[in-house]
């Protein structure tokens, strides 16, 4: 049926749907900018997001004549009252050159503990040629009551890494997730 | 039988005009409404304003005055969104359901039904907001209204926010929904209600831009839903969207917010576009300059306006690339403002211009309006902003664009339009108080904000270093001035209620133009009930 046979009602009818159903994409579209936003950065390194696998492969050259200085620092999330700190708090590497380096956690509560940390990289464009091949953020740490845990983090930058990167930061925050690990597994058991 | 046949008559014709307060509740008049809507959003106007009185008091004098951080935190937050959603939008849909049929020629809005659904939902809205208010002045314990600024930022709003954030996201999502069918409402009426001959390029200025702010509601409203719907799963049902200790990102928030925040500020200055371009002709006594480049000058900031968002968060730490496109971008938007502004004075330009009311208030937007972009463009240069960024001179740039810029449209238009609503004249002597009382003080308010902004007080404090006191105590004489010269308006608009005042004639303003002005003064229950003829 063309327009001109429709009755005004009819057209309007036919406006109000289409509309609506424009609204109601819209809506889908404001939970589709979440993936969206993830692959970009996965891609760009946009938010100093690190990757959150072992790199597999092992650096090709050693990058001799260049050094990067890479400092750390550590926060604590919510629910953490123990320590969190880094051994180290800046080293200088060349890229290509595996260095170590060690985190510690402890527990002071009577009860065990569930942590993930969570890794950012300022300038974040530096995450891209970051390359850990072992880190505690990939999986959850459980710190048993009283426990202090040594956590090593293994990692080399890429030889790739772009000459005006001199500097950057690696920051790690550590969050208390037991309640969500234990909510998730409720839920499970649940269904 | 006859007598039957009578009443029946009789019944028929107090059908379409009930009294009473089933008249405002039942109403599916586009008159009626658009007077609910339009006493609202006064009423909004109001109430948000006391709040900005009593930010203002505490800044009166450095150190702590009447109110705890934490309360003031809470005063600015809900004088926002108060500000933003219940005056500044529902004054626009206010202006445009009287407006539309009668610049058109269509006899109703198209869906009155929903026309009263999407007004009626909005008092609700605002009583659940504004109730977290009360009950944080004065209920048991004083519960925390909402406290995270009007731009609710994830995790402030999310693991942080108070138990009244729950009750903030009802209300947005009820004010999104009644945006949303009043939006559908302009588009399908447009469409679909035109008088014969009434092309889409003879559309008077407002309805264009009413018609893209329209398509702005429908395309980002949805995704402010959608962002309080995750806060709200966050809070309570386990997922991360913005929670880093779950592998979200609370950057994401800020993307999601500002995808719909940017277009949300054309929305709210796009009708007032429409206003003036109305306006200025009228008192220039000549046809607005270049009537099309307006409707593309608009239609191109809207396009614009979905990709610049991130110029309100260039602090972030985005990649140069990403800053530098954003920057870009947002300059680009201020060609067509310009073209805009340009088209204005050059309509002005040899006119034989008087300067009645609606005239003062329009030639106020253009100047000040102006004086807000200025302070947009330079917000704009990301270096800059770095500075700026959250200081008062982003609180003073959106001030000049949203006061001086769309509520002084909004008392424009009102001045402008009253005689038709009301049919009576505006009182003049009240008038001109309300408008030289407002522009002396609101400049007096808000320009000295530029400078103790680039002098570095930051926005959202509840106190401040003693070098910025003798400013702030000037900005805050400028508010209180600022909000007691809006009780004139109040008297304007109730004297215009009772009928008190000078009758107006049909087209009461000499150089108007418009189909509106053919119909009486007051505009009759009913109009075009069989269509006009448009030349
Ligand atoms: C030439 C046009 C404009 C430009 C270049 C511009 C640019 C900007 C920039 C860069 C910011 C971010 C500042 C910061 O947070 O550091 C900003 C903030 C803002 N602008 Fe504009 N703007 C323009 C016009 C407008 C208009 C027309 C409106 C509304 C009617 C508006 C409303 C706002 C608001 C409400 C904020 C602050 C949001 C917040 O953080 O609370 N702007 N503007
Ligand atoms: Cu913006």
């Amino acid at each position: 049926m063309s327009d001109e046979q429709l009755s005004v009602e009819q057209r309007n009818k036919r406006t109000l749907k289409k509309l609506l159903i424009w609204a109601v994409a819209m809506f889908g579209f404001a939970f589709l900018m979440v993936p969206f936003y993830n692959v970009i950065c996965d891609v760009t390194g946009l938010n100093g997001k690190t990757s959150s696998t072992a790199a597999t492969q092992a650096p090709e050259t050693v990058v001799e004549d260049r050094t990067v200085t890479v400092e750390f620092i550590t926060q604590k999330g919510d629910g953490i009252s123990g320590e969190f700190t880094s051994e180290t708090k800046r080293v200088k590497v060349h890229p290509g050159e595996i260095t170590l380096v060690h985190f510690f956690a402890s527990n002071p509560t009577s009860s065990d503990m569930i942590t993930q940390s969570i890794p950012s990289v300022t300038p974040g464009e530096a995450a891209r040629y970051l390359h850990k091949t072992q880190c505690f953020c990939f999986d959850q740490q459980t710190l048993l009551a009283g426990e202090r845990k040594d956590m090593p983090m293994i990692f080399y930058l890429d030889p790739e890494i772009p000459s005006h990167i001199n500097q950057f930061t690696l920051s790690y925050t550590i969050f208390d997730v037991t309640e969500r690990v234990a909510g998730k597994n409720n839920s499970v058991a649940a269904n | 039988m006859s007598t039957a046949a009578a009443t029946h008559d009789d019944h028929h014709d107090h059908h379409h005009a009930p009294t009473g307060l089933k008249r405002w509740l039942f109403s599916t008049n586009h008159k009626d409404i658009g007077t609910l809507y339009l006493w609202f959003s006064f009423a909004m106007f109001l109430s948000g304003g006391f709040l900005a009185m009593v930010i203002r008091a505490e800044l009166l004098e450095p150190g702590m005055q009447f109110v705890d951080p934490e309360f003031f935190n809470q005063m600015t937050t809900v004088h926002g969104l108060v500000m933003v959603f219940g005056a500044v939008m529902p004054a626009t849909v206010g202006l445009a359901n009287w407006m539309i049929p009668l610049m058109i020629g269509a006899p109703d809005m198209a869906l009155p039904r929903m026309n009263n659904w999407s007004f009626w939902i909005l008092p609700f809205a605002f009583t659940i907001l504004i109730g977290s208010v009360v009950m944080s002045a004065f209920g048991a314990g004083n519960p925390s209204a909402p406290n995270f600024g009007w731009t609710f930022y994830a995790p402030l709003s999310t693991k942080y926010g108070p138990a009244s954030t729950d009750l903030f996201i009802l209300s947005v999502h009820m004010m999104g929904i009644s945006s949303i069918m009043g939006a559908i409402n302009v588009v399908v009426t447009v469409f679909n209600m035109r008088a014969p001959g009434m092309t889409l390029m003879k559309m008077p200025l407002f309805v264009w831009t009413w018609l893209i702010t329209a398509f702005l509601l429908i395309a980002v409203i949805p995704v402010l839903a959608g962002a309080v719907t995750m806060m709200l799963t966050d809070r309570h049902f386990g997922t991360s969207f913005f929670d880093a200790a779950g592998g979200g990102d609370p950057v994401l928030f800020q993307h999601v917010f500002w995808f719909f925040g940017h277009p949300e500020v054309y929305i709210m200055i796009l009708p007032s576009f429409g206003i003036v371009s109305a306006i200025i002709p009228a008192f220039a006594r000549k046809p607005l300059f270049g009537y099309a480049s307006m409707v593309y000058a608009t239609a191109s900031i809207a396009l614009l306006s979905f990709v610049v968002w991130a110029h309100h968060m260039f602090t972030v730490g985005m990649p140069l690339a990403g800053t530098l496109f954003f920057m870009y971008m947002t300059m680009l938007i201020s060609v067509p403002t310009g073209v805009k502004v340009f088209n204005w004075v050059a309509t002005m330009w040899r006119g034989s211009m008087t300067f009645e009311l609606p005239m003062k208030w329009a030639i106020a937007f253009v100047v000040l309006f102006t004086c807000g972009g200025l302070s947009g463009l330079m917000l704009a240069i990301t270096p800059v902003d770095f500075q700026y960024h959250d200081t008062y001179f982003v609180v003073a740039h959106f001030h000049y664009v949203l006061v001086t810029g769309a509520i002084f449209s909004i008392f424009a238009a009102a001045y402008y339009w009253l005689p038709k609503w009301s049919g009576i004249m505006p009182n003049k002597t009240l008038g001109e108080l309300h408008f030289w009382n407002s522009l002396i003080s609101a400049n007096l308010l808000f320009f000295p904000m530029h400078f103790v902004g680039l002098a570095g007080m930051p926005r959202r404090y509840a106190d401040y270093a003693l070098q910025f006191a003798d400013y702030n105590f000037w900005i805050s004489i400028g508010g209180f001035w600022f909000g007691l010269s809006q009780l004139l308006f109040l008297a304007v608009t109730v004297l215009c209620a009772m009928k008190k005042g000078e009758k107006a004639p049909a087209k009461p303003w000499e150089g108007a133009e418009g189909l509106e002005w053919e119909v009486p003064s007051p505009a009759p229950f009913h109009t075009y009930d069989t269509p006009p003829v448009v030349k």
